[in-house]
């Protein structure tokens, strides 16, 4: 395999270069700057996607009530303060829509992808930086769209995040026209981003490893990214062409998905969830990832059984193009397909338990310290095991048809992606935070920030498992105008307040970020004694990142290694027992 | 159609985004002075024997089935005495080019006891379309034009008022509920202020009119339509009638 | 807070039911082991001056164990689901004897159409009636339903009963109550602005009163 064949010269040379301002922090094509550009704009959607959801909560929480705050929305989303169902409609579906593309997934492979890759593999930059830079620009006009949605007539989309046709095809059935396109639009051109990420992730990976850096002395967190790339690369396209055939559907007159004039609404569905299964694992496997390379270094013990966890990463990928159809079950397509669907989502359970386990494995007989980032890890652990386990109760066909559709799906997504992924961006950006940005965060308010998210998000989302058992549909305006719901209210109400309360405490960790990049304590090299090559250079990395190409002689994993005193053994330390690795031959 | 009216993005992004389907419009004919002072009135005739109006199975919303007292009738064809109500009149031809002056009120369209009321409503372009609910249940408003931009809105809660316009005339935009798929109105759009609805009685008034002949349509929406000719004298008054079948 | 699901009233609720608390036991004491393992290793093995963890890459055997026990119990679950599925969803798993409805779902009301005198559904003497489905106690029904403009979903709690209705497809589900009295059909599937009022009653007659309602509703078309 060959490894490293960059020429580090000019990388280096360019690093000694003055650079414009603009050039250096706008129109950057270091990865690390646009790593950093993509969490500040992903950052800002989780905000806003945390206040749609909060506004989605008042309604539940408090129906027919008048919003606080709500009285500087327009009459067409709320007057009075009270929200309208068309706007409810569309805060559902722009909360769903903005989590997904613009916060998790840009911060989970679009800062994550971006700033790791390269350091940890050694690598003076991305295999082509300036496809990098385009893909952060062409997010950004994408994210424009999307918000601009709002302020056009008739309103955002309100057709839900999948937005299922004929719903949203045509917009007799919604009033909502142009909100509608430009959502379409705006992912169509999201999609552009995501394909270039995912080209130049996956080129990255298989080329620009450092001498000895072979596959399976990868970090996980490298290989989960790039099993997410490829998931990236092969999915997007089928929603964008998914999308484009919507918006043809909604400008020209086509009938792709509209039953009336010959359309068929399930091919929406099919084409929609043939990207948006494996999208859920592109919104989960960097986490998981990110999460080996926590729990490895806050237990100081080698990852636990690091080939399976390779293989597991692989597997999940893999059987994420198979499994569809459990999305839909109760939709009309051929029952039979129902029972072969169902087997082949069950049979995720298998590496998800391996992961599991083996991150318990790590821990056992380990050393925990427990910084912040470990403190995420462990939450992502735990909760990620709810969201799996329940994950069981939608895989059998058989029990889904009662909970299809109802709170039980939402507690269990929430369980996933923001039990989930989020608590392992979270742990992620306290992990890295150091190496970003130079300074240290400041560990009592991360303490103090994880504290009251796991508490507030369990208050917030374990309930909804009752409403879901209780057979409580999800995306009702109004839950009292069913009699069977209304003695569900004081619950709705409950978790209701334990969300204001989730993005409250949302505070600290914004403070804490911003604060800290001015005031933080300079941060060490190497704060963590990890093992990674990121940790080897500066903090922040200089332009090139690597004086020299770093030489690898063993895995990212080998924490409390006899060999050496210390508890950690960085991957490019060379003992005295180590061979040279074999040199790529052209280098 | 309506697809392919349904906007380029960028213009609208362009265009600053407005919100609602508000203002816009009529602005600058609301200062115009009145034309004249003449009126016709007139009446709507119905001859033959009046077709059945259909009952409504209101049972699900007991709050309007107690506004109606005992089983509520869809008010499709309303006749009094061989007078019939809820025709649409117009002016179409013989007026003197615009502008014309805008109406003072802003018309309404009330929900009411799960009907709407009145059936039949005019504006002129630009002129607000004032939608109220007076049910303590949801609504919906769904525009179906075909030269107008549509519109789909709700009203959830008694009280509640919403205001749009219409850009172009058109007769007639169907209004629907989907909550109750039994309550429909129609809203004639007319570039000018001359137009009125047949009362329960099956008289109307057209006035603010200077002396001339005019061409007059009635529109009704089962019975089709019928034309009629008036000519205000120096008195300021003329008369029409139209007469209906079934 | 309560993982008890409400009272069925369904030929099939029980089997479906059983699955439920099949899967919550079993996903129960899976959850149990990992978090109390979490917690007790979180315990046990913080870290502490001088220690120093234990250097090991993995354990073949124990990842074979964790790989094979999910991997068997999800296989008992799809195997034990999927015979409830085959009887509940199947292509044809209407009883032969089910009384047929028609089902036409709209933004946002349901009409349900009824057999007239002929007893034949699709003849000129049917007859709808608006958000009401009447149906006789411990007889199979089987809905044959379209929509008319979005996809809808028909839904009632206490039958464990859900199916998208798609348009331009007629998707059919049975059930079969046996309870009498008033159940809450509701649309699942989000389908506008006034979706979350899509609400409709399902009464289930004892076998008398069904038919005085048939008859009553009968005269009543035939009058019009």
């Amino acid at each position: 395999m060959a490894t490293a064949a960059v020429p580090l010269d000019e990388a280096t040379h360019a690093g000694s270069h003055e650079i414009s301002f603009i050039r250096k922090y706008i129109f950057s094509t270091d990865h690390k700057i646009i790593g950093i550009q993509f969490m500040l704009m992903s950052l800002i959607f989780l905000l806003v996607g945390g206040i749609l959801a909060a506004m989605i909560r008042w309604q539940l929480g408090f129906p027919n009530t008048s919003m606080p705050g709500g009285g500087i929305l327009p009459e067409t989303m709320a007057p009075g303060g009270i929200l309208l169902p068309e706007f409810y409609n569309s805060l559902v579906t722009m909360h769903g829509t903005i989590m997904v593309f613009f916060a998790i997934m840009p911060l989970l492979v679009g800062v994550y992808g971006n700033y790791l890759i390269p350091l940890k593999l050694g690598a003076p930059d991305m295999a082509f930086p300036r496809l990098n830079m385009a893909s952060f620009w062409v997010a950004v006009p994408a994210g424009i769209l999307m918000m601009a949605g709002f302020f056009v007539e008739g309103g955002h989309a309100a057709a839900g995040w999948t937005v299922y046709a004929p719903l949203s095809a045509d917009p007799e059935w919604t009033g909502v026209s142009t909100g509608q396109q430009l959502w379409l639009l705006s992912l169509a051109v999201l999609g552009l981003s995501s394909i270039l990420g995912a080209t130049n992730y996956i080129t990255t990976v298989v080329n620009m490893r450092a001498p000895g850096m072979t596959w399976f002395r990868m970090p996980l967190s490298i290989w989960a990214l790039f099993v997410t790339s490829i998931l990236v690369l092969l999915a997007i396209p089928i929603l964008s062409g998914a999308a484009i055939m919507l918006f043809f559907d909604q400008t020209i007159g086509t009938h792709f998905f509209d039953a009336l004039d010959g359309g068929q609404p399930l091919l929406w569905q099919h084409l929609f969830w043939y990207f948006g299964h494996p999208e859920v694992y592109i919104l989960i496997l960097p986490a998981m990832g990110f999460v080996s390379d926590i729990i490895a270094n806050a237990s100081r013990k080698p990852i636990f059984g690091y080939h399976s966890m390779v293989y597991a990463i692989i597997a999940i990928g893999f059987l994420g193009w198979v499994v569809w159809g459990h999305h839909m079950f109760q939709s009309g397509m051929n029952p039979t397909l129902g029972t072969t669907f169902m087997i082949s989502t069950l049979f995720i359970a298998v590496p998800s338990a391996i992961k599991t386990f083996n991150w318990m494995g790590t821990m056992w007989r380990g050393n925990i310290r427990f910084h912040v980032p470990m403190l995420h890890a462990t939450a992502f652990v735990a909760m990620f095991v709810i969201g799996g386990l329940s994950g069981v109760f939608m895989a059998s066909n058989t029990f889904d048809i009662y909970i299809h559709d109802t709170y039980f799906i939402v507690a269990h997504i929430h369980y996933v992606l923001f039990g989930g992924s989020l608590f392992a961006i979270f742990g992620a950006i306290t992990f890295w935070y150091p190496k970003m940005f130079g300074r240290m965060m400041n560990p009592f308010w991360g303490k103090v920030h994880f504290v009251l998210t796991f508490i507030f998000f369990n208050l917030a989302f374990f309930p909804m498992h009752s409403l879901g058992v209780a057979g409580h549909m999800r995306r009702i305006y109004d839950p009292t105008q069913y009699e069977f719901l209304q003695p569900l209210q004081p619950v709705n109400t409950f978790i209701s307040i334990s969300v204001f309360l989730l993005v409250l405490s949302q505070l600290p960790f914004a403070l804490n970020f911003i604060l800290s990049w001015f005031n933080g304590a300079k941060a060490p090299d190497n704060p963590w004694d990890d093992n990674g090559l990121e940790w080897s250079v500066p903090s922040p990395p200089p332009h090139g990142n690597f004086k020299e190409t770093p030489t690898v002689y063993r895995g990212a994993y080998e924490f409390s290694s006899p060999l050496v005193e210390e508890d950690f053994l960085p991957q490019n330390k060379k003992l005295d027992s180590d061979p040279e690795p074999a040199q790529a031959a052209g280098h | 159609m309506r697809r392919l009216m349904a906007t380029s993005v960028f213009l609208v992004l362009a265009c600053g985004g407005g919100e609602g389907g508000d203002g816009g419009g009529g602005g600058a004919a609301a200062s115009v002075a009145p034309l004249g002072n003449g009126t016709i009135s007139g009446v709507v005739n119905f001859s033959g024997s009046v077709p059945a109006n259909p009952t409504i199975d209101m049972g699900e919303e007991p709050e309007c089935v107690e506004k109606h007292g005992g089983s509520p009738i869809d008010p499709v064809v309303v006749v009094n005495d061989g007078k019939l109500a809820n025709a649409f009149i117009r002016v179409v031809g013989g007026l003197p080019a615009g502008p014309y002056p805008m109406p003072a009120a802003p018309a309404t369209l009330n929900q009411d006891g799960c009907l709407y009321q009145p059936r039949v409503v005019g504006v002129m372009v630009g002129q607000t379309l004032e939608i109220q609910n007076s049910d303590p249940l949801l609504h919906n408003i769904k525009a179906v034009p075909t030269e107008n931009r549509g519109f789909n809105i709700s009203q959830p809660r008694e009280g509640m008022s919403t205001s749009r316009t219409f850009t172009t005339p058109e007769i007639m935009v169907p209004m629907e509920c989907n909550v109750h798929g039994w309550m429909n109105a129609y809203v004639g759009v007319v570039e000018h202020p001359y137009f009125a609805r047949s009362g329960e009685g099956g008289t109307f008034t057209i006035a603010g009119l200077p002396a001339g002949t005019y061409q007059l349509e009635a529109w009704h929406e089962t019975l089709g339509t019928q034309t009629g000719e008036a000519t205000i004298g120096p008195d300021g008054t003329a008369t029409v009638e139209f007469t209906f079948s079934s | 807070m309560s993982w008890i699901l409400p009272p069925s009233a369904s030929s099939f609720a029980e089997r479906i039911d059983f699955i439920y608390y099949l899967i919550l036991v079993i996903t129960g004491i899976a959850f149990v082991v990992v978090e109390a393992g979490l917690i007790w290793f979180m315990i046990k093995y913080r870290a502490r001056p001088g220690r120093k963890a234990q250097y090991t890459h993995g354990n073949a055997k124990a990842e074979v164990i964790w790989t094979a026990v999910p991997a068997v119990t999800v296989v008992v679950i799809g195997v034990l689901s999927g015979a409830v599925w085959k009887d509940v969803k199947g292509r044809n798993s209407v009883p032969p004897n089910a009384i047929t409805y028609g089902v036409t779902a709209q933004q946002f009301e349901w009409h349900f159409a009824y057999a007239g005198p002929d007893a034949q559904l699709g003849t000129a003497d049917d007859f709808s009636v608006r958000n009401q489905l009447h149906v006789p106690v411990n007889r199979p029904v089987e809905l044959r339903m379209s929509s008319e403009d979005v996809i809808h979903s028909f839904f009632v709690n206490a039958f464990r009963v859900k199916q998208d209705i798609v348009p331009g497809m007629e998707t059919v589900v049975w059930f079969e109550a046996t309870e009498t009295g008033d159940f809450q059909i509701a649309c699942a599937e989000l389908c506008g602005l006034g979706h979350y009022r899509m609400g409709a009653t399902v009464t289930v007659h004892s076998q008398e009163d069904y038919g005085r309602w048939l008859d009553e509703q009968m005269t009543t078309t035939a009058l019009r």
